[in-house]
């Protein structure tokens, strides 16, 4: 239990006689971060999802707390963006001490002209309330107490057997997401391998609540003093929680680790005798690294921890899931409101699957380095701090965690490669850039004006944008220097680069034009965009014949190697 | 010239994974082995006698500087 939070407490959904019969377009089981996102964002497609979980109230203890900025711009589309970011705590710098030396310290972003910080720090359960609150806010429901028993797919949909207060019922679906966490029952229940590597080393987790004098920033240490040949990390979060990690290795009692009269001592160590604390909550934990070989089963679809589990170094497990509820609803909508085919479901496996081993790589290497499992690993991994002290080399060696950064797709069948050479790095697959913008005089951020749909942004203010505006499904925006005047046709979007960050950052000239999918990844862009390349791009992004695509994309790489 | 202690691998967390990779199987005097072998070749590599000479002192300086290592 947590010493200071209350958790809400939901009624337990009863099903009538039609909770049954009335079969549901989409069906997310967990209501967590990811189920919940989804559900959100499927609502704002049109796509009205009823969503199970088998508990009655937020998520308990310690578990997500780093929201990275994309993180943060995906809650943006979604709506819940200053929700979170007003409660939580922003941070970019991240220390790496080596006893008591500071051996590094890396900024996340260390450029202005972006809405979000490179991170917000925030409790798991905050953000499930503002999620909660948003669903509820366009309508949605969670029917709590409702667990997933059963899983039976046909040619037509999916039946799913839920045990309720009421007793069991049958609840059919045309689609189900399973966003039910690393012990997934839809994956049970499906009988699905979830192979990868454990590791042993158990980690203490410790919330402290205190009126600190820390900065707000990440603080690793290697061997402290306070803590030998072990590693501690120190996260604030908000309402005064601060958040520690003590390495413990492998052969340290759970149960042991966990009682205040091991706990205190540890924390006084570290905060001095004199400094006032309070206990917020305490576990003792162990990680694993898995993903499923496929996230897409026909009309079962799995996203977040369900469908890959992450070491929590890089804080990669809620930013890969939120991520991958970003990449899936956009596509689910269209295919069940039949404006593309079932195959762009397979983009999402792709492009979801690429970021899922990226992160397992990346979040290994960090495991590996902070808990070397053979001597000589320990010897190369002390020689590493050893030398940082002295050698920058070395410093770039150290790995205390790889902090999550947006996903970059490649070699998607939804993207258009690159014809012409560019001074941006966004090419097809990237997130956009943020940057400050005007629009009808009010200062607006671009992260907050493109998405959701697919939108073109055409840069300058000489360009006819009639052709582009003929081609259905697409938004078209104007890019405008200050000063400059769009052709002021009727309804044209005129975006002004106040700053001209725009032009910096997305290496535009006059006549450019970037084609933006609907969870803001770049699907193509062109130096000189004709609306023909842009209608062909269009429906590639929208997964028209991709099997003809991927066959075109496999011919391109093979003679370009 | 001098030797090179600013970033200079491209990938350097995929080349420590190599790194840690490489030892898997051998037992300790097998991975010391290994490790000389390593020196070796790479001193071969770069060549230059000032260069390698100022490596082993950036080596062997590094237990003075208060590590325990």
């Amino acid at each position: 239990m947590h010493a200071s939070y209350q958790p809400p407490s939901f009624e337990g959904y009863v099903p009538s006689s039609d909770s049954a019969a009335t079969p549901a377009l989409v069906v997310i089981v967990g209501a967590g971060p990811v189920g919940l996102c989804c559900a959100i964002d499927l609502a704002l497609h049109g796509v009205q999802a009823i969503v199970i979980d088998d508990n009655n109230t937020v998520s308990a203890g310690s578990r997500a707390i780093c929201y990275a900025k994309r993180t943060l711009e995906i809650l943006d589309r979604l709506g819940c963006g200053d929700a979170v970011v007003d409660r939580g705590v922003g941070w970019r710098v991240g220390k790496v001490f080596v006893g008591d030396r500071l051996a590094y310290q890396f900024d996340l972003l260390p450029e202005d002209g972006h809405r979000r910080p490179a991170f917000v720090n925030l409790q798991q359960y905050h953000l499930e309330e503002a999620l909660l609150a948003r669903l509820s806010a366009l309508g949605g429901e969670v029917r709590w107490k409702n667990r997933c028993a059963g899983v039976m797919q046909d040619d037509d949909g999916v039946t799913l057997e839920v045990e309720s207060p009421g007793g069991t019922y049958r609840l059919r679906a045309d689609r189900v997401i399973a966003a039910d966490g690393a012990r997934s029952t839809v994956r049970e229940a499906m009988g699905l391998a979830f192979p990868g590597q454990v590791f042993n080393d158990r980690f203490l987790i410790a919330d402290v609540r205190m009126t600190g004098d820390f900065p707000t920033e990440r603080w690793f240490w290697f061997d402290p003093p306070f803590h030998r040949h072990q590693s501690v990390l120190l996260h604030r979060q908000a309402d005064d929680v601060w958040r520690i990690d003590f390495q413990l290795g492998p052969d340290a009692n759970a149960e042991d680790e966990r009682r205040p009269e091991r706990v205190l001592p540890r924390l006084r160590a570290m905060l001095g005798s004199e400094r006032p604390f309070t206990l917020e909550w305490v576990s003792v934990y162990t990680f694993q690294c898995r993903r499923l070989e496929r996230f897409v089963h026909e009309r079962v679809i799995f996203a977040g921890d369900a469908a890959h589990q992450v070491s929590p170094f890089g804080a990669r497990g809620c930013n890969g899931g939120i991520q991958d509820a970003d990449n899936l609803c956009w596509k689910l909508a269209r295919v069940i409101k039949a404006e593309s085919p079932v195959s762009l479901l397979a983009s999402y496996d792709h492009e979801r699957g690429q970021a899922a081993d990226e992160n397992i790589l990346e979040s290994t290497r960090s495991t590996d380095f902070i808990t070397p499992k053979s001597d000589m690993s320990r010897v190369f991994r002390d020689s590493v701090l050893a030398l940082a002290a002295q050698h920058e080399f070395a410093r770039r060696l150290v790995n205390s965690g790889r902090l999550s950064l947006p996903a970059r797709y490649r070699g998607s069948a939804l993207d258009t490669q690159d014809r012409d050479a560019w001074d941006s790095p966004l090419t097809p697959g990237t997130p956009l850039l943020d940057a400050p913008v005007t629009i009808g005089g009010a200062a607006r951020w671009l992260s907050a004006e493109v998405g959701h749909g697919f939108d073109l942004l055409v840069f300058g203010d000489r360009i006819d944008m009639l052709a582009y505006r003929a081609i259905n499904g697409l938004r078209c925006v104007r890019v405008i220097e200050p000063g400059a005047v769009g052709d002021g046709a009727e309804g044209e979007r005129v975006i002004v680069d106040t700053h001209g960050l725009l032009v910096r950052r997305y290496g535009a000239e006059p006549g450019s034009a970037y084609l933006i999918r609907p969870d803001q990844h770049v699907a193509a862009r062109w130096k000189r965009g004709t609306p023909a390349d842009v209608a062909v791009a269009l429906a590639r992004a929208c997964g028209a014949s991709s099997e003809n695509s991927i066959a075109a994309d496999h011919h391109a790489q093979s003679r370009a190697a | 010239m001098p030797l090179t202690t600013t970033p200079n691998l491209a990938r350097p967390d995929e080349f420590y994974q190599a790194l840690i990779e490489v030892h898997a199987g051998l037992d300790r005097a097998q991975s010391e082995a290994l490790n000389a072998r390593l020196v070796l070749l790479l001193a071969n590599h770069v060549g230059d006698a000032e260069v390698l000479v100022q490596a082993l002192q950036a080596a062997r300086s590094s237990f003075d500087s208060g590590s325990e290592t």
